[in-house]
Formats: C-alpha cells, sequence, structure tokens
C-alpha cells in the first residue's frame, strides 16, 4: 500500500482527526501491525487460558500435578507442585481485566478534569492544574504501595489507586488538546447559540481530540499491565493461591535455573503485552499528529 | 536576449502518480516581473518553487528542465543538480519570498543578524556589513544599528515582509520567487511592497515570478501574465493583452470575479426602520482601547459595509454587536430594546434575530459532524421545531446557498473553502435572522470564490429582506455589497455614508488614501 501526502493548497492541511481516518492513517505504520499482533496474541491466551488450561494441561491451575520443579508435562511444575501451564493460561485473565478498568477509570476522570480545565481557562484552569502538578510529583508506584500497605492487597484498591493515579497525567494531555481546540471559531458559534457547557465539551471538544486521547489510552494499558504485574511480583497485588504472571514470576524465580519456565512464560506474556499495546500507542500518536508514512518509488 | 529563468515541459507528480503540473513551461528575462496566476489548488506555487528545484513533501517532477542562468555563469538546469548543489545555488543565484514573514523569519534573531546570515552562508565576497546596509536602504528601511537590532516582533507585518525581501535580494540573485507576499497585508502596506519589488527587480535586472491569485495586483506589478488552471498553463502573455483581451474562458472567469470600484451605482436600498443600533460603544484591553465610543446602525433591508484594516477594531465591533464579545460599556439594541452583552444572557428570540458568520469557514465548522448537523445546531437550540420540521428546513437551506441537498451528510473537510462557507452562511440564515453580521467572510477564500459568496449575500439579503453588516478590509467590495459604507480607523468611525458619496466625495483623508492605494484592473 502507498500512503503519500496529497499536497493541499491552502489551511486544509491540518492532520487527520476523524476516527475511522486516524485508524486507517495508524494502520499505515508497521508498528500499528506488529502491536496489533502482539497484543492480539496475549489478549487471546489470557481470554481462552482458563478454559483452555485444564484441557490442555490436563490440570486445574491450583491443583497439585506433581512434585515441585520438575519438568513433567509441557512446562513443568512449580514450587508447590503445581502445573505451570495450567497456571500460566489461567494467569493472564485478572491481570488484563484490572489493567482495562484502571486504564478506563484514569482516561475518564483525568479527560474529564483536563477537558474542564483546558475549556473553562482562567483561575479554575490554574487550581485544577496546579492540584495536578502536586499530584504529578508523586511516583504512581510509591502512592500505590502506600495506599495497599494500608488498606491491603485487594483487587478494587489496585484499580482503584492506579486509576486514579493515571488521571492526573491524562488531565495534562487532554488539557492540551482541548486548549488546542478551544479557539476555533465552532466552539464560539457554538457559544453563540447558547449550547449547555457540558453538551459543548460532548459534542464539540471531545470528538476533536479523540486522536490524543486514543495514544493516551495506549499509553496508559501498558502502564497500568507493568504497575499491576510489579505490584503482584511485590506481593502486594493479586493473591496467591490465584494464578497470575506477575506473581508467577516471584513464585518460580528461586528455581531459574532448574525450571526455567515459570519464569519465562509469564516474563514473555508481560513483555509482549507491554511492547504491543505500546507500538500501538505509538502509531496512533505518529497519525494523531499529522504524519504519514512514505513510501519510496 | 537570454532568459534568466526558462522552464520547459516540466511535470510534476505525486509519488502516487497523481499529476500536479501537465506540461508547464514559462521563461523570465532579466528585469522583468511574470506574475503567476491561479486560484488554490492550481498548481502555481508548485510550479514556482520548482525554479528552486524545490518539491513539498510527497511530490517529485516527472519531466522538463528548468534552466537557471546565474548573474555570472552558464545556464544550469536545476533538476539534474544534487540537493548540496541546489542547496548553493538558493539563496544566492535564486531567491524565494514566501507568503507569510511572521513565519518565515526566525523570531529569535535580530533582523540584522538574519540578513548578514544569508551573506555569510553564500560566502559574499565584500563587507557583509555594509552589504546590510545598503540591501536594507534599498528596500526603503532605516539601515541604522539600531534598526538592525530589533527583532522580528518589534516591525510591522510590511516591514517583516520588506526584511524578507532584504534577505531574498542581499545575494544579488538573478531569479526571485515571490509567492503572494502582500496577501496578510493592508493596501497602504500593499503598494508601498509592490513598487519596492518593482523597483528592486529593474534597478537590478533580476527575473522576478509573482505568484498570485488576485489580477487586481497583477495589474499593478506584472509585465506578463501566465494563467494557471489544474496543473496547465492556459494562457500566457503581456499584462496588458491578458488583462483586456484574455482569450482562454477560465482568464475571463477570473477577471469577472475581481470586484470593480469604476462600476456604476447599483440600486441602493432606501434606508427603512433601524434594526440594530450601537450606541457610544467602548471596548478597552488593559491600556489599550480598541473601541472608542462607536455608534453605528443598520436598517431593515440595507446592507452597510465596516471597513477597515486590521487592529482598527472592526471585528471587535461585529462581535460585540453578535453578543461574542461581552466586556464592553455602550449599549447595543435591536428595535429600541437594549440587548445583553452575551449572548448567553439574551433571550432565544433575540439571538435568534441577531445571526453571525465567522471569518475562516476552515475553522466554524466542526469538523466531526456532518454539515447537515452543523446547520441543524441553531434550530435545535432556537425553535421548538420537531426533528422533521428542522430537518426540511436545513434541506431547504441548503437549496438556498445553492449547495444543494446531497452535501447534508458530509464532513466539512470533504468540502472546498467556498462551500464551507456556504454551510456556514446557511447556518446563519436557517433561523431566518432580521440582521445578519458577516465578518471577513471572504478573506480566507480566492477572488473567484469571493464573488460568487458576495453575489450570494447579496440575493440572499434581497430574498429574505434582512439588514446585513458587512465587515471587511477590502474597499474594492463597496460597490458589490454596501448601500452604505463606516470607515473604521483605531477604534473610531472616521467617516460614514453612502456609498456614491464616500467612493466619489470621501472626506477623510484616509478613505481617499485607501481609494487611491486599492489595485485595480
Amino acid at each position: 500500500m502507498t500512503a503519500v501526502e496529497i499536497p493541499r493548497a491552502d489551511a486544509e492541511g491540518e492532520p487527520p482527526t476523524h476516527h475511522s481516518g486516524l485508524f486507517r492513517t495508524a494502520w499505515a505504520f508497521p508498528q500499528a501491525k506488529i502491536g496489533t499482533a502482539l497484543t492480539a496474541l496475549v489478549v487471546l491466551v489470557a481470554v481462552l487460558g482458563p478454559w483452555l488450561g485444564p484441557l490442555v494441561a490436563g490440570h486445574e491451575p491450583t491443583e497439585f500435578a506433581g512434585k515441585p520443579f520438575k519438568p513433567v508435562g509441557i512446562a513443568g511444575t512449580d514450587g508447590l507442585g503445581r502445573d505451570v501451564l495450567s497456571r500460566f493460561l489461567a494467569g493472564g485473565t485478572t491481570l488484563l481485566l484490572y489493567a482495562v478498568l484502571a486504564t478506563a477509570l484514569g482516561i475518564v476522570l483525568g479527560a474529564l478534569l483536563g477537558m474542564i480545565a483546558g475549556y473553562r481557562g482562567g483561575l479554575l484552569d490554574s487550581l485544577l492544574m496546579r492540584a495536578n502538578d502536586v499530584l504529578l510529583s508523586f511516583p504512581q508506584l510509591v502512592i500505590a504501595l502506600l495506599a495497599i500497605a494500608v488498606i491491603g492487597p485487594k483487587g478494587w484498591l489496585l484499580v482503584l489507586i492506579i486509576g486514579l493515579t493515571h488521571a492526573p497525567r491524562t488531565a495534562l494531555v487532554a488539557r492540551q488538546a482541548t486548549v488546542a481546540v478551544r479557539d476555533h471559531d465552532y466552539i464560539r458559534a457554538a457559544e453563540m447559540y447558547a449550547v449547555p457547557r457540558g453538551q459543548i465539551l460532548v459534542q464539540e471538544i471531545l470528538p476533536n481530540i479523540t486522536g490524543p486521547l486514543m495514544v493516551e489510552i495506549g499509553l496508559r494499558l501498558t502502564y497500568s499491565i507493568g504497575y499491576i504485574a510489579s505490584l503482584s511480583f511485590l506481593g502486594l497485588g493479586i493473591q496467591p493461591p490465584t494464578a497470575d504472571w506477575g506473581l508467577m514470576i516471584n513464585e518460580n524465580r528461586i528455581a531459574l535455573v532448574v525450571q526455567p519456565w515459570g519464569v519465562l512464560l509469564p516474563v514473555l506474556a508481560i513483555a509482549l503485552l507491554a511492547v504491543g499495546t505500546n507500538l500501538l500507542a505509538d502509531s496512533l500518536a505518529s497519525a494523531a499528529a499529522g504524519r504519514t508514512r512514505e513510501t519510496r518509488s | 536576449m537570454t532568459h534568466a529563468l526558462e522552464v520547459s515541459g516540466l511535470s510534476v507528480k505525486t509519488r502516487s502518480g497523481q499529476g500536479i503540473l501537465h506540461d508547464v513551461s514559462y521563461a523570465i528575462a532579466p528585469g522583468e516581473v511574470l506574475a503567476l496566476v491561479g486560484e488554490s489548488g492550481s498548481g502555481k506555487t508548485t510550479a514556482g518553487l520548482a525554479a528552486l528545484g524545490h518539491f513539498r513533501r510527497g511530490l517529485a517532477a516527472a519531466g522538463g528542465r528548468v534552466l537557471l542562468r546565474p548573474r555570472d555563469g552558464e545556464p544550469v538546469d536545476v533538476l539534474t543538480l544534487t540537493p548540496q548543489e541546489q542547496r548553493k545555488l538558493r539563496g544566492s543565484a535564486a531567491a524565494y519570498i514566501p507568503q507569510d514573514p511572521a513565519l518565515s523569519l526566525n523570531p529569535a534573531l535580530r533582523v540584522g543578524k538574519q540578513i548578514a546570515e544569508v551573506l555569510e552562508t553564500h560566502g559574499f565576497a565584500g563587507s557583509i556589513d555594509d552589504r546590510v546596509g545598503e540591501v536594507l536602504a534599498e528596500v526603503g528601511l532605516p539601515s541604522d544599528t539600531r534598526y538592525r537590532r530589533r527583532y522580528p516582533h518589534q516591525l510591522s507585518g510590511g516591514q517583516q515582509q520588506r526584511v524578507g525581501i532584504a534577505m531574498a535580494f542581499a545575494c544579488r540573485p538573478s531569479v526571485v520567487v515571490l509567492d503572494e507576499p502582500t496577501t496578510g497585508l493592508d493596501v497602504m502596506t500593499q503598494t508601498l511592497v509592490l513598487s519596492t519589488v518593482r523597483e528592486l527587480t529593474a534597478e537590478h535586472g533580476v527575473a522576478a515570478l509573482y505568484i498570485t491569485h488576485d489580477l487586481a495586483v497583477v495589474a499593478e506589478i506584472a509585465d506578463r501574465v501566465a494563467v494557471m488552471y489544474r496543473g496547465d498553463l492556459v494562457e500566457t502573455g503581456p499584462a496588458e493583452q491578458v488583462l483586456r483581451r484574455p482569450e482562454h474562458a477560465y482568464t475571463r472567469r477570473l477577471l469577472d470575479a475581481v470586484p470593480d470600484l469604476d462600476a456604476p451605482g447599483g440600486d441602493v436600498t432606501p434606508a427603512g426602520k433601524t434594526v440594530l443600533a450601537a450606541k457610544n460603544l467602548t471596548v478597552s484591553y488593559g491600556q489599550n482601547r480598541v473601541l472608542r465610543g462607536v455608534d453605528v446602525s443598520v436598517s431593515r433591508g440595507e446592507c452597510l459595509m465596516l471597513l477597515g484594516e486590521s487592529g482598527s477594531g472592526k471585528t471587535t465591533l461585529s462581535q460585540c454587536l453578535a453578543g461574542l464579545s461581552p466586556g464592553f460599556t455602550g449599549t447595543v439594541a435591536l428595535d429600541g430594546v437594549t440587548l445583553a452583552g452575551s449572548t448567553r444572557q439574551r433571550s432565544d428570540d433575540e439571538r435568534r434575530r441577531v445571526q453571525y458568520v465567522f471569518q475562516s469557514p476552515f475553522s466554524s465548522l466542526n469538523p466531526r459532524r456532518s454539515i447537515a448537523k452543523s446547520i441543524e445546531v441553531p434550530l435545535t437550540r432556537l425553535t421548538t421545531l420537531s426533528r422533521a420540521q428542522r430537518r426540511e428546513r436545513v434541506a431547504e437551506m441548503l437549496d438556498r446557498v445553492r449547495l444543494g441537498r446531497e452535501v447534508a451528510n458530509r464532513l466539512p473537510e470533504q468540502l472546498s473553502g467556498g462551500e464551507r462557507q456556504r454551510a456556514a452562511i446557511a447556518r446563519a440564515l436557517v433561523t431566518t435572522p432580521d440582521v445578519l453580521v458577516c465578518d471577513e467572510v471572504t478573506s480566507a477564500l480566492d477572488v473567484s470564490v469571493q464573488a460568487t459568496i458576495v453575489d450570494l449575500l447579496g440575493e440572499l439579503r434581497r430574498e429574505l429582506g434582512m439588514a446585513m453588516l458587512f465587515v471587511t478590509h477590502n474597499i474594492a467590495l463597496a460597490r458589490e455589497v454596501a448601500d452604505r459604507i463606516a470607515v473604521l480607523r483605531g477604534g473610531e468611525i472616521v467617516e460614514l455614508g453612502d456609498v456614491d458619496t464616500v467612493l466619489t466625495r470621501p472626506s477623510h483623508p484616509y478613505t481617499r488614501e485607501l481609494l487611491t492605494n486599492t489595485p485595480r484592473l
């Protein structure tokens, strides 16, 4: 396929912002195809894994399957003698679910705050954004560790705290994008017809900042996956005996030399997922910035 | 006579094979100005940039020659040179003057330094300092050290453009390409820039390629004219011949579109009852007083032209009337009833009766909403019509503005600039207002498109019997649109009267100056 920038004569050369246009432009980048393939692969494993696990491995993820750290079955057993393959196949669902929920919470909250700040401007903007700066100064993982240490490792807390700490970062992006469209005359036209401000945010501004928000979704998803897996690894996320990739890495790392599968499989899955979502975000960012892939003839 | 620039059989294509220029040939002799005329998208800029061997991203030459003769040397085919060799020619043998001087000057460099940089890059033999002073004087700017130490933002638009010209002429090029260099300037500055270009090219024997869409400007500056249409050169000849006895139908259409100041006066609408009146309107931003007690009124069925250059306060005034700029003192009254400053505080009916069309159709329509949905917004907000009735009104209005119902579901990006402006006008008119405020509605459009929009507005005004306030910087449009003219300068109305009176017996020196400086065919 040849995607070439068609020169426009005048001010019409704005970056493509239309929904399908954005995805179509993004698809022209090789990152998009690789990213989609990687993400789809891991998501497929995570979604179908819990059903496939017992069929393929012949064991439930929490069931005793043989002696510890022995290479029986396809991928051997872990320290408690459970089948690694069935635990691996079952271990992605929770991680993925939490990551998606946390991302959704962060994006919705952040976009809302950012859009309000960017659209209203003035004192409200300053107040919101300075408060935002204060929140931004705390590393996300540190806040998460603190909250979990105080309340305990609960699933909802994980989603809540990661979602909330995403919000100020998304708010920055959403505000920037809003400021860029705020002064367009179509916003003033809506003002002129006294369209309620909430409606202006949703109908006039939101559709025109989907580009940067899409990028933000991909990016925040990558981070969510990383943080949840890290917290599980530290024993502060998803709790045993549930099968989980982050947790598996910790459980099996002492036997890395004798039984590497218990570490390798989940590490590979997390890495592929993070790289995949990141590549997707990258291609969307390039498309939203108005770049097109130029194929030289 | 040997030509300084000779382009023959030039074809340009996009990388996907779409033709942009088809077999274009032109030549310019030293000291001659060739105007390359055409509307947006005709390929005139592409044809001009090719003289420098430059093609915009995604484009490539598909055949032809561009022979450039440097001041002291043999002619070279620019297209066959390596990028390094081309770069050496650009700025020294061939120079480019872009459209927007504010964007093309480096805001962080003092102007003297910026001109010197060109000379340093091309290894100018002789004193660079002296040459900078000399070239500044040539373009009619002060050449003292204090002036050279200024930054671009400390200069006016016209001065910035003349610095740009100085940079182009610094290395004594044999060819300069000027890409609509006066588009953003007011008429007085435009005249000054045009005469500077004329003098410099004649005096130094420079071949100039002047790219523009405005035939009135062509009449002022060009020796010869080349008309471009969709990538083809359709007509070439001496300026006098092309402008007076055009051969190609397209050239005639372009010429017809040029507004004529000297046309006989049309029928003037007799003044009816005053609809919208502003009294003692004053607006200040901090120390800066934008409007100083302006009184203005429009009557039913009449068109008042509000004339002023950028910074005169004309947009502020029109936005005050439309309720888009609430921070003013003074009163705006509709049929004698004082209106609130902001549209949000006005009643639905008041909002309906005063409508506003924005300057740029590229920004006034939500790019993510279909044309019909955009036009429906005022109906949804300001009337109690049912959905089916609203749809019908929108479709009717699309016919009225000659867009046709088939564009209803298109997005703005699928329409041309002129079509978008029609859609914006449809949005303003769909609620049948009593007053229509048009803020520079044609300034973002080509001259040929401008003519159709102006005609449309005139017809709709007569059909619907509304009052119109036509805000513009272009006095040339007066005969085409206005019944009365108000000239705004520095936030004050300096002249107000009938079209005939203002155009034939202007009382204020500023109006007289505007009239003498407006380019005519």
